[in-house]
């Protein structure tokens, strides 16, 4: 029997790459334009949602391991506590960045690139997380039609 | 971005109270239907519409949050939540309804009435624009060298405000890992959506299509599979 979804995986084949390159580009463009580490984290989720939509949750886990979620949420974390402990053993307040380089306004962008970072794994890992969580449950999509029609 | 757009032309007025109007529609098409499937579908449409009312505001920032959060991922995950549940919400009686309706009237008035209050739309007075708002605008030039603004307050100035959200969303995704685990409940949980009985024992033949669940457990044989579900498990 033909895959009655081919058309949908060809498509999205060809757009996941875009959206996760989408979203380093929100992220790293983050101090020029709208966006930042959070917009650019759920984007990215997004990308890895939409391939486990198409391709089904067991492809999903081969490709974005499970295990990623807790070392990306943690790091995520310790990335931006370390990024302000650095700092602070640099001299600097808490989450003062312009310690990090003799030109303040360098050491702004640095701390700020560093601090969006942390941001990025810690959202991208929490949101796919949340949907393995949910998608690991699922009996696969019932008939819609069919159960209105019961109801 | 932060510079409040000063003509108002009609096309902007049109285009606000079209949006505005459509939100609204949405908003009715939510209570009345009772497909949840509907209703989750709605709540995208909603949250995209919002995000382009944002983006009519000059606020490009929230709309992309908006648009990203609010239509793409929400919507997945209530889409996930409603399989595990039930496709149709059951209709309320009228008598339930009297009590939530009268709090909505309520909550609505002491909006109305608080509306007189705010400031005229890209007011120069505005308490945005005047106090440590215009502060900001001013210092960012000099000590970040960043144009956006938004991006300058949300990870240095208030860097702190994002350090505790980054630890709100550990927190959220450490409960999900606590309460439900990556796999379901860590592989062993029971589940009745719309009287289609699934237990652990389906799913891992669906999630592991070759080799059941005693093969991979007992069988040193396949050692990178074994180590998956070992991370799965955990």
């Amino acid at each position: 029997m033909r895959d009655p979804h081919i058309l949908l995986r060809v498509v999205s084949k060809f757009l996941i790459p875009l959206i996760a390159l989408f979203a380093f580009y929100v992220q790293f463009h983050g101090d020029y334009g709208p966006g930042g580490g959070f917009q650019a984290g759920v984007i990215l989720a997004a990308s890895v949602i939409l391939y486990g939509l198409v391709f089904g949750i067991a492809a999903t886990k081969t490709a974005f391991p499970p295990s990623w979620i807790r070392i990306g949420m943690t790091l995520g974390v310790l990335l931006y506590g370390g990024t302000g402990v650095l700092s602070f053993l640099l001299g600097g307040e808490f989450l003062n960045y312009s310690v990090f380089s003799h030109n303040p306004s360098h050491g702004q962008h640095y701390g700020i690139l560093a601090v969006e970072l942390g941001v990025l794994c810690t959202v991208a890992s929490v949101m796919v997380a949340i949907f393995y969580a949910f998608g690991s449950r699922q009996p696969g999509v019932p008939n819609i039609e069919n159960a209105n029609e019961d109801g | 971005m932060v510079f409040a757009s000063t003509s108002h032309a009609l096309p902007v007025y049109i285009l606000d109270y079209g949006l505005l109007a459509i939100l609204v529609i949405v908003a009715f098409a939510i209570i009345r239907v009772r497909s949840l499937f509907a209703i989750v579908m709605l709540q995208g449409v909603y949250s995209l519409v919002c995000a382009a009312w944002f983006v009519s505001l000059d606020a490009v920032d929230v709309a992309f949050t908006e648009a990203a959060v609010g239509a793409g991922v929400s919507t997945v995950l209530m889409l996930s939540a409603m399989l595990l549940a039930d496709c149709r919400s059951a209709p309320v009686p009228i008598s339930r309804q009297i009590g939530p309706l009268v709090i909505v009237i309520i909550a609505g008035m002491a909006m109305l009435y608080a509306v007189g209050d705010m400031p005229a739309y890209g007011s120069a007075t505005s308490p945005a624009n005047s106090y440590v708002g215009m502060d900001y605008l001013e210092r960012t030039a000099k000590e970040i060298h960043i144009p956006n603004v938004v991006t300058a307050v949300l990870a240095s100035y208030r860097g702190y405000d994002t350090f505790g959200e980054t630890v709100v969303i550990f927190a959220a995704g450490l409960g999900v890992l606590l309460l439900l685990g990556l796999n379901g409940n860590a592989g062993r949980w029971e589940a009745c959506p719309n009287g289609q009985c699934v237990s652990d024992s389906d799913s891992v033949a669906s999630i592991e299509q070759s080799g059941s669940l005693a093969s991979s457990r007992e069988g040193e044989t396949k050692p990178s599979k074994l180590k998956t579900k070992g991370a799965d498990d955990a």
